[in-house]
């Protein structure tokens, strides 16, 4: 096996070297990524983890995707299709994209439309598995009516057609190497889906899964004078800090993704000199889920489902004080520095759809609350905590294990103290809070606590999905196997028909009234609190140039237009 | 069970001055003798008291977050300064030795009942040599992770409704750690008796039809104190680091609530900005370590009836 | 001995196949998720149709039968076909991990060099300089060499090595720059130069390693000795005019050596298990970060392989230590 690898890499690089004579190509050497989550596999349809998208992203690539602004960008196509140039049908069904001429795979065949089909069949057979499937609902043909030319054609109308084929979770694949991959047999082809053939800047000599990929410049990218570089080195593994460190204080590494660090900690690092950090924002907001039906042990088959209302936080005035007593600002500061904003709203971007209707919780006001509490007749017992009909404000708050995650857990603990709210805390390991065993009595669909915070957020541009979470349908229950979205267990009629109305409306002026509105309702129920927006930090070396952090698609989307300066 | 308990009971005697002269009074003045040992235990007995009196003297609570006072450095009023939230760390230090020291005395103590208890039945009973040395192997190959998750699924809502949440929790980490740490002493242990089993002496004893039972007390346990003892030091610190990686999991403690291994993890992300945040917890789990390791020595040559002759 | 020794050979079969079934029920009944990573925009339905792919909605009984059939009889084939290129095991389903889709023994054996380097090489120098410090601290007892030694062992054994780990690499990676703070796992070493590398690379994490074992087998070593050095046989062969050297090196060493090979034994499965904490630190990849990234990612079939893999290696290593107690000291008998 390795040995093959080292000859197979040695190849490459034999191949190259007329290329990189003449050309700018590999004249900048080696750069090293360093990725604490090490990627497991190079396809993104059978496996969903961001670590292995990014990873993917280098080597195979969308039709479009978004660019660092979270505006679609032409990418494998000619340009985007829209209602206005033609591309996308009146109706709403179809979706028309042209292939730029003369694209060619890495192992020089020619790209064609008939590989975007095979990419739909692949994702879409029975017995896959497919990760992205979702992207690929309601299609009902793909069409090709000539080797640049591909339509796609849907069971129903869809106001926002760039599902299929944007993105980097649903990258064109090559027909020739997975077409004996389909269904059952993806997992069998380890040496495709270790190695994909792909269009983009690079490919892979050396994949170790879970530690190490080596890859080489593609020599038939489409533009001969990219990449800069001659070989990436994607090292993964290990934990954030050291990430951090071997980019910013050592320079060892070129690049680090993703650098959750408390921001002192962070700016310790940049002060040696080596690196610099960059940020951005997408849609990610860390949030508190409020828990509207009843976690007691004593129900059983009954706990947490709607046949028990909470017996305290179905009283919205609760519910109010909790997001009043938040000090938000602070929160920002020691969690996130400048990766963090206040928000009071659960859908903060992009621009258009994001509400200002609920700025009122930007400001912590513990008085008003206590207000609040008090003239909804729960009184403050000798204990420090209210009661009302021998209902005591005691809380169980669980998250996952993070650092940050727990010192928000231990300041919210104490500004709901001050609101003469009891809370007890819990974290639970990552791997069990986000997973969805419906045996665990710890995960995040169950929410058999009280409370619970964690961050969300969603795909592209466009809220439609997301904001169907909060449907009454989405609601995770023993008849779901604890499956769904709707944490907080809402019902509202009026939510659901904006969900419904949604999902038919084409107008994005009209879509954004209804995005706003859906989202300023949820915030003025109190059924989720949001926290903090949160932004993506990386960090790269002061040598590397031409990174654009992008947090709409993979940080590597630019990858070709990297060089050493 | 009630065998070994025998054994280390008269420790608490022999410090207590109130036996008559008996062998426990020789074993007392051989300790005495031991300096290493006399310091070990003046240490151990100052932290022991400073963590359980402590927090009633240093009246901040270890939870209490001042936000405006944080990331200080030692001062009058904070004399080991404050962590990222504010809170004081001597308060922290103070309430989290508590919760430490307790924990890897009484996790350390299971540990060595179940080791040497098994040990001893395998090398001595040939019959049960089998059974319980394959048994050791079982708990030796089971991922420690899964069985952890498995035991928090099983046992922690139960021990929770029944002693409370600090108790149940308390209970769990002790259990957890016991069971899933005593099979090195237990193989120690086996391999010392086995060897034991053929000494002169034994043979001497058994030909004089001495009773198993006082076989095991009075001939093989004493002699098989010394690894036991180096097995008691290692084991605590190894039950003091291990419970802080329990709470990662959300089988430890609540996250507020402080150990001295989770200010030892909390504070190395920032070694470099606040180095004396890892100063103070570091220093005590391995003085605390150090001076359980002396007491040891000093008990082990104590009991050596050998040693305490010359 | 040797009867006994066969008859615990055999007795290990069985005795394997039970632990390989109690760890299999042991993951089914383990919370977790293989989708847990999976971004939470994947919608619940497209997750259960990837766990289906993944073979989870059958029975449990039925995937334990195909992991062992696929462990005892198809990976011995792969390992046939591929060292006399025979073709067993063509089409036939390998043992699979649910994370990368790639046969799991290939990645175990991927990981095993950097295992073996870092991890076994620590071992090897923890143990070389435990066994001396272990006996001159008990030849010596209460010198100053004893006291240091002592001091030094019970420091670095209660410092943890997520804490010794991190303050190594601010010492010499970042403040001094002597060694890398990254182990670069696809480094061959096949010069001067690229051992020099090697060496550099490996330096921290076998430090950090080797201090714990070292703090670990030197106690043993030293009590051990403490318990032999005042039996009365040592005064015998010191009496019969036997040289010092003898009587320690000898008659003591040898009788001491029952509590360390026990402990030296019970390490050397660990070795394999890799050293999950200081492999993450130093971002080694080794079998430890494999194992536990599996058990994150609750990717069960790699799991359960690596940990029946660690299981064969402590039946078999128990069985080594059992052996060599009756070498040290014929007076034992199993029989």
């Amino acid at each position: 096996m390795s040995l093959k690898h080292t000859l197979w890499g040695a190849a490459a690089a034999v191949a190259m070297l007329p290329l990189a004579a003449n050309a700018e190509r590999g004249s900048d050497g080696d750069v090293k990524l360093i990725y604490w989550q090490a990627p497991s596999i190079m396809n993104p349809y059978l496996s969903g983890g961001t670590k292995d998208l990014e990873a993917a992203s280098l080597v195979i690539e969308p039709l479009a995707r978004y660019d660092e602004n979270g505006s679609l960008v032409a990418w494998l196509a000619e340009s985007v299709p829209t209602v206005a140039n033609g591309g996308v049908a009146e109706d709403l069904k179809s979706i028309t994209w042209k292939l730029k001429p003369g694209l060619l795979w890495a192992d020089g065949t020619p790209v064609t439309s008939a590989d975007v089909k095979f990419t739909w069949e692949y994702c879409t057979a029975d017995g896959g598995g497919c990760a992205q499937a979702e992207k690929f609902n309601d299609i009902t043909d793909v069409e090709t009516p000539d080797d640049l030319t591909v339509v796609v054609r849907f069971g129903v109308a869809k106001p926002f057609p760039y599902g299929p084929f944007v993105a980097y979770e649903n990258p064109i694949i090559q027909a020739a190497q997975f077409a004996d991959c389909l269904g059952a047999k993806a997992p069998e082809c380890t040496e495709a889906n270790f190695n994909p053939i792909g269009t983009g800047p690079f490919t892979v000599t050396d994949f170790r899964p879970n530690d190490v990929i080596t890859l080489a410049a593609n020599p038939n990218y489409r533009d001969p004078a990219k990449p800069a570089f001659a070989t990436v080195t994607f090292k993964g593994g290990g934990d954030a800090t050291a990430a951090g460190r071997s980019v910013l204080e050592t320079g060892e590494f070129d690049y680090a993704w993703n650098l959750q660090l408390a921001p002192d900690v962070l700016a310790g690092m940049a002060a040696a000199g080596k690196g610099q950090t960059v940020s951005g924002f997408g849609t990610l907001v860390e949030r508190i889920m409020v828990n509207l039906t009843d976690p007691s042990a004593d129900l059983g088959d009954e706990r947490a489902t709607l046949a028990h209302p909470h017996p305290f936080l179905s009283d919205i005035n609760v519910r109010q004080a909790l997001s009043m007593a938040i000090d938000r600002e602070l929160l920002v500061e020691i969690g996130y520095g400048v990766a963090g904003k206040v928000t009071c709203n659960i859908l903060p971007a992009p621009a258009i759809y994001a509400s200002t209707a609920n700025d009122a919780c930007m400001t912590q006001d513990i008085g008003a609350a206590n207000a609040k509490l008090d003239a909804a007749g729960w009184t403050v017992g000798g204990d420090g905590v209210r009661t009302k009909d021998g209902m005591r404000l005691s809380m169980l708050y669980q998250t996952s294990t993070n650092a940050v995650r727990q010192d928000f857990q231990a300041l919210i603990k104490q500004w709901w103290g001050e609101i003469g709210v009891e809370t007890e805390l819990r974290n639970i390991d990552a791997s069990v809070f986000f997973g969805s065993d419906p045996g665990s009595p710890d995960t995040y669909q169950k929410l058999w606590a009280d409370v619970e915070m964690y961050a969300n957020n969603f795909s592209g541009s466009d809220p439609e999905a997301y904001m169907a979470n909060w449907h009454s349908g989405q609601i995770p229950s023993p008849d779901t196997q604890w499956q769904g979205n709707n944490m907080p267990r809402f019902v509202n009629a009026e939510y659901d028909a904006m969900v419904a109305e949604m999902s038919v409306t084409a107008d994005i002026d009209e879509r954004a009234r209804l995005a706003k509105s859906m989202n300023d309702l949820l915030m003025q129920e109190f059924v989720m609190i949001p926290l903090v927006y949160r932004g993506r930090v990386s960090a790269h070396s002061n040598s590397l140039g031409g990174v654009k952090l992008n947090t709409w698609d993979s940080e590597l989307w630019n990858a070709a237009d990297w060089f050493r300066q | 069970m009630t065998d070994t308990t025998q054994v280390s009971a008269p420790q608490d005697d022999g410090s207590g001055h109130r036996a008559p002269r008996n062998q426990w009074w020789d074993v007392w003045d051989q300790f005495k003798t031991h300096k290493g040992a006399l310091i070990g235990a003046a240490f151990f007995l100052f932290v022991v008291l400073a963590v359980f009196i402590g927090p009633l003297i240093w009246a901040l609570e270890p939870t209490y977050i001042d936000i405006r006072s944080r990331n200080q450095g030692p001062s009058l009023s904070h004399p080991f300064g404050t962590d990222q939230l504010g809170r004081d760390t001597f308060a922290r230090m103070l309430k989290g030795g508590q919760t430490s020291v307790a924990v890897g005395l009484t996790a350390m103590a299971l540990s060595l009942l179940l080791g040497t208890t098994i040990g001893v039945l395998a090398g001595y009973f040939k019959r049960l040599d089998g059974p319980l040395m394959r048994f050791t192997d079982l708990f030796l190959a089971l991922p420690i992770l899964p069985l952890l998750l498995v035991i928090i699924l099983l046992f922690r809502d139960p021990l929770r409704s029944a002693f409370g949440p600090e108790t149940g929790i308390f209970i769990l980490i002790v259990f957890v750690i016991g069971i899933t740490s005593w099979m090195q002493t237990a193989r120690i242990v086996r391999g010392d008796v086995l060897a034991l089993k053929e000494r002169e002496f034994v043979l001497a004893a058994r030909s004089i039809g001495t009773p198993n039972r006082r076989m095991i007390t009075r001939h093989i346990l004493p002699n098989v104190m010394s690894p036991i003892m180096v097995s008691a030091t290692l084991g605590i610190a190894t039950a003091i680091i291990t419970e802080s990686a329990l709470s990662f999991l959300g089988l430890g403690f609540p996250s507020d609530f402080p150990t001295w291994g989770r200010l030892l993890f909390d504070a190395t992300d920032y070694l470099q900005q606040y180095p004396e945040r890892v100063i103070w917890p570091g220093l005590a789990i391995s003085l605390t370590v150090l001076s359980v390791n002396y007491i040891g020595d000093g008990l082990r040559d104590a009991l050596d009836p050998r040693i305490r002759g010359r | 001995m040797l009867t006994y020794t066969i008859r615990r050979l055999l007795i290990a079969f069985p005795t394997l196949l039970f632990i390989g079934l109690i760890i299999f029920l042991l993951l089914e009944l383990a919370p977790g998720d293989p989708m847990s990573q999976v971004p939470l925009t994947v919608p619940p339905e497209v997750k259960e149709k990837m766990r289906e792919a993944l073979g989870l909605g059958e029975p449990t009984h039925v995937r334990f039968y195909k992991w062992l059939v696929q462990f005892f009889i198809i990976e011995p084939q792969v390992f046939l076909d591929n060292t006399i290129g025979s073709t067993f095991a063509e089409g036939k389903q390998r043992v699979i991990s649910w994370q990368t889709r790639s046969p799991v023994m290939d990645i175990v054996v991927q990981r095993i060099p950097q295992t073996l380097w870092v991890v076994g090489m620590s071992y090897v120098v923890g143990v070389l300089i435990a066994l001396p410090i272990g006996i001159i601290s008990a030849y010596r007892q209460y010198s100053v060499f004893d006291q240091v030694g002592t001091f030094v062992s019970m420091v670095g054994f209660s410092v943890p090595p997520f804490f010794s780990g991190v303050l190594i690499i601010v010492i010499f990676s970042v403040h001094l720059g002597w060694f890398p703070s990254i182990y670069d796992t696809t480094l061959v070493v096949n010069s001067w130069e690229t051992f020099v590398t090697q060496l550099k690379q490996m330096i921290m994490p076998v430090m950090v390693l080797a201090l714990q074992t070292t703090a670990q087998i030197s106690r043993f070593m030293r009590a051990s000795m403490l318990d032999n050095l005042n039996q009365d046989y040592v005064r015998t062969a010191r009496a019969k005019g036997l040289t010092e050297s003898v009587v320690v090196m000898t008659h003591v060493l040898r009788n001491s050596m029952i509590p360390v090979v026990t402990v030296i034994a019970l390490g050397v499965p660990g070795i394999f298990g890799g050293a999950i904490i200081t492999e993450q630190v130093f971002k080694v990849n080794g079998v430890g970060q494999l194992l536990i990234t599996s058990i994150y990612a609750n990717d069960i079939p790699m799991v359960q392989t690596i940990t029946f893999i660690f299981a064969v290696l402590i039946v078999a290593f128990n069985l080594i230590a059992d052996v060599l107690y009756g070498v040290l000291d014929p007076r034992i008998r199993y029989d």
